[in-house]
This record gives structure tokens, C-alpha cells and sequence, in this order.
């Protein structure tokens, strides 16, 4: 990389604004770096989205109108990987690349070639997922989760799938070493750890989770691999392997993958709800300790996504109990939120609609995963569409709402202009209103029996199911004015000041918006 | 493995993305698609879901019946904790808005309130987990049972052997009978569209039946809402399950874990009997098994394999080669005017015994018995205008090779 660089390198590198291509190409500032995440995943984002309303398209009569099954599979196959793995891990790494310098009072990352590298590793994974579709056989069709020996059948977009992950995997491990060593060496003076910004803390328990459960995750594909390719039978019975092996390790890895993609949002909310309350964040030693507290329990409830493989009374009990355990941190975080908000003085612009709106519909995907945790009662509903429901409720109505909540709350940071407040609003209602007409139904889809990943279901299913798949693509054009907003934003708008909010507290407002290109040279001290 | 044998399907994607143009236009707007359904009368499927289920299945067994009485505990619970939490969260953003000229007050800790709002959900969970502790100790106990089933899932029917008790050395495939046109809306679909099979597990009311699973290729899962279970069936392990029906009747149900294409194409329909029915059944099944018992030395005719081998073609093949011997361009081979059907029957037999090309295409059809796979291939033969030298193969030339 340095010999590519020092090619051009007639430039003092510090203070030139590289232009065009070789600006984002050759990016090493957190600022620019974090703008390619963001951008890329919004594409992943309506990419993952078009498969979704595929899919919902084809559930939308009982009977096969527009795929056949196995394209159905594969559609439920790359929709979950995209999202997971392409649109929401990369986008809360766009924020910490944006944010966690600014919030910290630290110049840029800790190292910033291996960042550009974290995201260029990006662009071959989704190619290699997106051009999956058009290998011999179709893309991976045995669900994200790619059981074997499901996963062992796959034609060679299986293996794209496996290039993909691991080259993800690679990109994930990076940005976390950038983003812990940015934490723990590079805060302004003064700035201890308990007085880190709640989104710094979350993001940091984070990184530290992702490389604990990347490399299981690209242990499981590789022994997945090898079985595959090279006559192992790790997941094979006949040769002595066992396919449920393959469930254990990649729920080790999957687990925590969940807390990955919630800690950070519950970072940006508890950013937005004191800025808006105008009042400081109720609890903040204890917000730290229930996000660690989560942290630490995500290790020890991996099987309950497993509780119908027949495992022992005694296996069922334990995870049970751990699983219903992590319900009292996350039970913290929300009544500290709500205590935050209480005897505040608020006002409700998008990003506090967001965050009010995640808190509201992320408590109830957390009290169905209390229901869920229950393992008697699981054995009924795990994998019909009440699962579908209750993940939906915590990653679209948890993660992406906290997402577009972050992204109103910055974007004045970022560009220098305000949003088009109107247009925001929109959003958020009809995000909310559609998000709620998708999902909630799904629940009673669920406890009547609808199994998941079903290409085509019984006629008593059909009329829910025609209302739901409505309802998507309500959700999913919602999203366009979501992509309006911001680029109106990014074109013009009022001029934003430096406080751009009146209760905003912490580092990156004292710069001025937009963030110039080179921040805190100088370490700002904080007492 | 796949890379190599995988037939090319690259132009699959854009023939579906043509498709999916010319099928959305059509489907939202015009409303012949709406019409359609609204034409057909949907009722309640008994033993299945009724039209716009609210709730759990009415359940069959204490088992699922205790199951509703925990769903409705955990959710009231969730309920109230959901009325109070939000309840004081909407109270605050009506009260402690700026426009109605709150000032925020500046406490921001309470050791107090948060030691509580600690321990009172850590009590609640307790609450919750002792009735459950109870219950899961109860689905595990497959102890003492009166008739063992063991219930094989493959790509894409289950198979009951019944292992003991009465009905003991009855085995049964079960395939979804649902016809294809329904499928592809070129025929009404009917009130069980799905949820039907040509050979349901019958079991006797009021006697302990235990499942025991396992797969032969993937990993299927056991789901059967009114009887309150779901259990995975995992190829190379046994795994079981149980349940005790209250009262008779048809109760149905899916495979819950994918197992590939035609993963929502195999369902589970049980039939529970009344002892003295389930009796009869037993004799009658034993009668036509002895009948069915084939001697290995008879010389068939061509008519009777081929009358035999359309059934197991259809119950076998069809899924993949389709009922006109089509096959599904780029992914399943053709076995009209194949050259596999039409030349030496020794290759057909051995592709039929031992599989071809690996995982994920040909499978070994060693389950099938001498007279099935001889009646298949001599039905592939004289089937779709196929014209095959040799158009018998005897079920002592499969036991032959079978052998070998």
C-alpha cells in the first residue's frame, strides 16, 4: 500500500485533499472512510431489501407465481447474509469511523491504512455474494445460518458465499483492533474511561466481541469447506462428524453476532435521548455495566437457537435460565432510558423520533425474546414466522432504526447542513407505521404454524400473508424518502452551527460543521 | 464436489428476472389474482390452522396444552411490564415536552430505584422459569412409551417404521399428495392444499407414542403444532421425541427446518384412532403387507411393473424429474429420451442403487425394495413415448446387482 502511495507521494500527504478517485481509493482519513461504509451499506441495504420484496412478492397468494422454490431459498439465503453481513455490521462501523475520533478527541484512527483496507475488503465480498445469483446452480440456498449438511449440497455459490464471509470476517477483525486501540490510546487528556461517550463504551465492548466470534464463525465455513471439497467429515455422521456440531459453533459465533448488531444502536440512542431531553443520561455506570453484563451472558445462551435438536433436560434448563438472565441488563438499559427521559425537557426532532421509536418497538422484539427463551414453549415456535417476527423486531425496528436515528442526529455534523426536518418526519412515520403492518402480523403467523423459509404455505395462511407482503413494500419504499432526505441534506439545507443541537454535549460538536477534513491535530482536554 | 457436476443454470436468473416483469404486472394489476382466491371459500383446516389464527393451535395433548397455559402466562406478564414501562414513557413525552415549558431537572442517578429496577425483573424471570423447569423435565421424559414410530425425513417425504407395539413391522412412506397444477394455480387449491399425504402415522388415542428421529440426507424437523412437538430429525443420530393424543383425530403439520427446495412440500399429517379403529388398521395394513409380499422369483409383465412403478415414480421422482419425465432444464436431468433409460439396464440399476454425480444430486435409492426399483425402471422405459430395447428389468436382476 505505502509503495502505491509514495508512487503519487510528491505531495505533503498531511494536509493535501487527495481528489476524485484516488480521494476514496487511497482514503485514510476516518472521515472519508466512514462515508464509504455508510454509502455502501445503504447499497447493500436496498440490495438485501430487493430480495426481500422478491420474496415477499412470491408469498404474497398461496401457490408458486413467481420463483420457483429453490430460487426462494436463495432469496431468503443472500436477503439475510446481505443484511447481517453487508448493510448492518458495516454501517455501525461507518459510525465509529465518523464518530469515535470526534467523540474521543483523537485526530483519526489508530491506523489508518489498515482502515482503508478494512473497507476495500468490502467491495470483493459483496461481488462475490451479489454474483453468487450467477453461478452454476444459483446462489447458497441453505439459509445464513448454512447448516450442514444442507450447506454440503450447494452448488459453487456456496463457496462464494464461504470467500465472502471470511473475507468479511477479515474486514470486521481489523476494523475492531482499529477501533479498541483507538479507544484505549488515543482519548483526549482527561477523558477516563467512565467518562466516555455511551456510544464509544458500546462500541468498544463490540469490537472486542467481534474478535472473539470471527474467527469461530470462520472456523465452522472452513471446516464447512473442507467437507465440501477436500473429504473431511467434520459435519458428516458417516465418517464419523456431526451435523449439529456445525449448530454449536455457529451459534458460538451468532449469538454474540446479535449483541454485535444491537450494542452499537443502544450506543446512538443513549447519545440522542440526553441530547434531547436535555437532561443527562440516568445511569451511566450502570448503562456500562449492563452492556458489559450482555456482553459477557451473549457467550453462554448460544443454544437456545437450538432447543429442538434434542438436546439433554439439563442443556434445555441452562440455556433457558442464561437466556432469560440477559433479560435483566437489557431491562436496565431501557428503564434508564425512560428514567433519562423522565422530568427532561424534550423536544422531538427525527433523530429523537428514531430513538423513541426504537425503544418502543426494539421492548417489544425483547419481551417475545423473553417468550422465545422459554424452552418448552420455543419447541412450538422456533423456526415459524414468530422467530421471523421477533428478529425482525429487533434488528430493523432495533438496529436500523437506531442507524437512521444516528444518521439524523450527525448528518449536520457530516455535511454542514440541517435535513429537511419535514421530510425526516416522514420517514419516520411511515417507517414506523409500515415496519409494524409487516411484522406484527408475522407473530400470529408464527403461533398458528407457519413454518419459515417456506416458498409456499396452506390457504388458511393466505390472507395475513397478502397483507403483510402490502405492507414491505410500503416498508421498503419508505426507505426512498429516507434517501431523499439525506441527499438533500448532502446538497444544500440551513446552514447547521457547530452545537447544531441545542442539548448537545461532547467533543464532536466543538468542532465545526461540517467536520473539517483534519480534526483535533491538537488534543482538545476534557475535565 | 458441486462445482464440477453442477449442470450450468446461468441463464436462470435472467429467465426468472423476466418472469418476475411479466408475473408482478400481472399479479397487482389486474385483479384476477384477487379474484381468484376470493372465489374459493377458505374454511378452518381441522387439525391445522384455522382462517386467521390468532393463537396457538388448539392443542391435542397435555403437552401442548400446557404450552398455551405458559404463552398466556409469559404474556400477560409481558403485557403489564409493556403497559407500565411505556405507559410511564408516554406519560413523560406528553408531560416533559419544551413546548408545554418543562425545565429539565438534573438528577441522573438513584442507587435506590436501580437496585429495584434490578432485582424485580430478576424475581419476575424466576417466576417464569419454574412452571417451565416442570415442563421441559415432562417433553424429555420419553420413558414407558406403549409404541415406538421411527420417523425418517429425506428430500421430500417422511418415512414411519414401526419399531414396537402394537402395529410393530408396519412401515409406511408418506408423501404430500397435493397435485402439481394446484401448486402452479392451474386448479382450485383444496381446504388442506399442503397439508395432505397419501399415507398419514396413524396412531392409537390415549397411548404414549414415542418418535424416534432421524434423516437420510439433511437435516429435517418434526412439527406437529397440536400435538405440541418439534423435534429435529439429524441424519447419522437418533434423536425422539413424544406424545399422548387426548381424543381422535387428523392433526397436521410441516418440516420446520430447511432441507432444501422442496422444503415446504413434505408435510406430516397424523391420524389418531380409536383403539378398536387402530386395531383394524393394524390387521388390515398386516393383510396387504403379506399380500404385497413379492415373491423374488415371479416373472412380471410389463404392464403390472409399469401399473407398480408410476407409484413410486411419483412418490420418488417426480419431485425432481417431474411427472412427464421432463426434468428441470440446467438443474435435473430428463429422463424422456435419456440415454441412461433407453441403454443397458445394468447402468440404470446401478445409478438407481448407488446414486450418481454426489452430494445434492442423485441419490442412492437402496430403501426402495427389489420390486419397487425394478417396477420404476421398467415404468421409466415405456413411459413418455420412451422406447427401450430392453423394456423389462426384473426385481430378481435387482436383487442380483443389489447383491453383487
Amino acid at each position: 500500500m505505502s509503495a502505491v502511495l509514495d508512487h503519487h507521494g510528491h505531495a505533503d500527504h498531511a494536509h493535501d485533499h487527495p481528489h476524485g478517485l484516488r480521494r476514496w481509493l487511497f482514503a485514510t482519513n476516518h472521515k472519508d472512510i466512514g462515508t464509504l461504509y455508510l454509502w455502501f451499506s445503504f447499497a447493500m441495504l436496498i440490495v438485501g431489501g430487493l430480495n426481500a420484496l422478491l420474496l415477499r412478492a412470491e408469498l404474497f397468494q398461496p401457490g408458486l407465481q413467481i420463483v420457483k422454490p429453490e430460487v426462494f431459498n436463495q432469496l431468503t439465503t443472500m436477503h439475510g447474509l446481505i443484511m447481517v453481513f453487508g448493510a448492518i455490521m458495516p454501517a455501525f462501523v461507518g459510525f465509529a469511523n465518523w464518530q469515535i475520533p470526534l467523540m474521543v478527541g483523537a485526530p483519526d484512527m489508530a491506523f489508518a491504512r489498515m482502515n482503508n483496507f478494512s473497507f476495500w475488503l468490502l467491495i470483493p465480498s459483496a461481488l462475490l455474494l451479489v454474483g453468487s445469483y450467477f453461478a452454476p446452480g444459483g446462489a447458497a440456498a441453505g439459509g445464513w445460518t448454512m447448516y450442514a449438511p444442507l450447506s454440503i449440497q450447494m452448488g459453487p455459490g456456496m463457496d462464494m458465499v464461504i470467500f465472502a464471509v471470511h473475507l468479511l470476517g477479515a474486514s470486521s477483525i481489523m476494523g475492531s483492533i482499529n477501533i479498541i486501540t483507538t479507544i484505549l490510546n488515543m482519548r483526549a487528556p482527561g477523558m477516563t474511561l467512565m467518562k466516555m461517550p455511551m456510544f464509544v463504551w458500546t462500541w468498544l465492548i463490540t469490537a472486542y466481541l467481534l474478535i472473539a466470534v470471527m474467527p469461530v464463525l470462520a472456523g465452522a465455513i472452513t471446516m464447512t469447506l473442507t467437507d465440501r471439497h477436500f473429504g473431511t467429515s467434520f459435519f458428516n455422521a458417516a465418517g464419523g462428524g456431526d451435523p449439529v456440531m456445525f449448530q454449536h459453533i455457529f451459534w458460538f459465533f451468532g449469538h454474540p453476532e446479535v449483541y454485535i448488531m444491537i450494542l452499537p444502536a443502544f450506543g446512538i440512542v443513549s447519545e440522542i435521548i440526553p441530547t434531547f431531553a436535555r437532561k443527562r443520561l440516568f445511569g451511566y455506570p450502570s448503562m456500562v455495566y449492563a452492556t458489559s453484563s450482555i456482553a459477557i451472558l451473549s457467550f453462554i445462551v448460544w443454544a437456545h437457537h437450538m432447543f429442538t435438536t434434542g438436546m439433554p433436560a439439563m442443556g434445555q434448563l441452562f440455556f433457558m435460565y442464561a437466556t432469560m438472565l440477559i433479560a435483566v441488563p437489557t431491562g436496565v438499559k431501557v428503564f434508564n432510558w425512560v428514567a433519562t427521559m423522565w422530568r427532561g425537557s424534550m423536544t422531538f426532532e427525527t433523530p429523537m423520533l428514531f430513538a423513541i421509536g426504537f425503544i418502543f418497538v426494539f421492548t417489544m422484539g425483547g419481551l417475545t425474546g423473553i417468550i422465545l427463551s422459554v424452552a418448552p414453549l420455543d419447541i412450538q415456535l422456533h423456526d415459524t414466522y414468530y422467530v421471523v417476527a421477533h428478529f425482525h423486531y429487533v434488528l430493523v425496528a432495533g438496529s436500523l432504526f437506531a442507524l437512521f436515528a444516528g444518521t439524523y442526529f450527525w448528518l449536520p455534523k457530516w455535511t454542514g447542513h440541517m435535513y429537511d426536518e419535514g421530510l425526516g418526519k416522514l420517514h419516520f412515520w411511515a417507517s414506523l407505521i409500515t415496519f409494524n403492518l409487516t411484522f406484527f402480523p408475522m407473530h400470529f403467523l408464527g403461533l398458528a404454524g407457519m413454518p419459515r423459509r417456506y416458498a409456499d404455505y396452506a390457504m388458511q395462511f393466505a390472507d395475513f400473508n397478502a397483507f403483510v407482503s402490502v405492507a414491505a413494500f410500503g416498508f421498503g419504499l419508505s426507505q426512498l424518502i429516507f434517501l431523499w432526505a439525506v441527499i438533500k441534506c448532502i446538497r444544500g439545507g440551513k446552514p447547521a452551527t457547530a452545537q447544531v443541537w441545542e442539548g448537545a454535549h461532547g467533543l464532536e460538536w466543538t468542532v465545526p460543521s461540517p467536520a473539517p477534513f483534519h480534526t483535533f491535530e491538537t488534543p482538545p482536554t476534557v475535565k | 464436489m458441486g462445482w464440477f457436476y453442477a449442470p450450468a443454470q446461468r441463464g436462470d436468473v435472467a429467465r426468472q428476472m423476466a418472469r418476475i416483469g411479466a408475473t408482478l404486472g400481472a399479479l397487482w394489476f389486474s385483479a384476477g389474482a384477487w379474484a381468484q382466491q376470493a372465489a374459493q371459500q377458505v374454511d378452518d383446516m381441522p387439525g391445522g390452522p384455522k382462517v386467521h389464527q390468532l393463537n396457538l393451535i388448539e392443542p391435542a395433548t397435555a403437552i401442548a396444552r400446557d404450552q398455551h397455559w405458559i404463552h398466556n402466562f409469559v404474556m400477560v406478564i409481558c403485557v403489564l411490564i409493556f403497559i407500565a414501562v411505556f405507559g410511564v414513557m408516554f406519560y413523560s413525552v406528553w408531560k416533559h415536552r419544551k413546548s408545554k415549558g418543562a425545565k429539565s431537572a438534573s438528577f441522573h442517578e438513584s442507587t435506590a430505584v436501580e437496585i429495584a429496577w434490578t432485582v424485580v425483573p430478576l424475581l419476575i424471570v424466576v417466576g417464569m422459569a419454574l412452571p417451565a423447569t416442570r415442563m421441559v423435565v415432562e417433553q424429555k421424559d420419553t420413558s414407558g412409551a406403549d409404541i415406538t414410530v421411527k420417523a425418517t425425513g429425506m428430500q421430500w417425504k417422511w418415512g414411519y417404521e414401526y419399531l414396537k407395539g402394537e402395529g410393530e413391522g408396519i412401515s409406511i412412506y408418506s408423501t404430500l399428495t397435493t397435485p402439481q397444477e394446484q401448486i402452479d394455480n392451474k386448479a382450485p387449491k383444496s381446504q388442506t392444499y399442503l397439508t395432505e399425504v397419501d399415507e398419514p402415522l396413524v396412531v392409537p388415542v390415549d397411548k404414549k407414542v414415542r418418535v424416534v428421529l432421524t434423516a437420510n440426507d439433511v437435516i429435517h424437523a418434526f412439527y406437529v403444532p397440536a400435538l405440541g412437538i418439534k423435534q429435529d430429525a439429524i441424519p447419522g443420530f437418533l434423536r425422539d421425541t413424544w406424545f399422548r393424543a387426548e381424543r381422535p383425530g387428523t392433526f397436521r403439520g410441516y418440516c420446520a427446518e430447511l432441507c432444501g427446495k422442496n422444503h415446504a412440500f413434505m408435510p406430516i399429517v397424523v391420524e389418531v384412532k380409536s383403539a378398536e379403529d387402530y386395531k383394524s388398521w393394524v390387521a388390515e395394513r398386516k393383510k396387504a403387507m403379506a399380500a404385497q409380499a413379492d415373491d423374488p422369483n415371479k416373472d412380471w409383465q410389463v404392464p403390472d411393473l409399469v401399473a407398480r412403478g408410476e407409484k413410486v415414480y411419483g412418490a420418488n421422482c417426480a419431485a425432481c424429474h417431474q411427472a412427464a419425465g421432463t426434468g428441470i432444464p440446467g438443474a435435473f436431468p430428463a429422463l424422456k429420451e435419456d440415454k441412461v433409460v433407453l441403454g443397458p439396464q445394468e447402468e440404470q440399476i446401478s445409478v438407481l442403487l448407488n446414486g450418481q454425480g454426489g452430494a445434492g444430486k442423485m441419490p442412492a435409492w437402496k430403501q426402495l425394495s427389489d420390486v419397487e426399483i425394478a417396477s420404476v425402471i421398467t415404468y421409466t422405459r415405456n413411459a413418455w413415448g420412451n422406447k427401450a430395447e430392453d423394456n423389462i428389468v426384473q426385481p430378481r436382476e435387482v436383487a442380483a446387482a443389489r447383491n453383487k
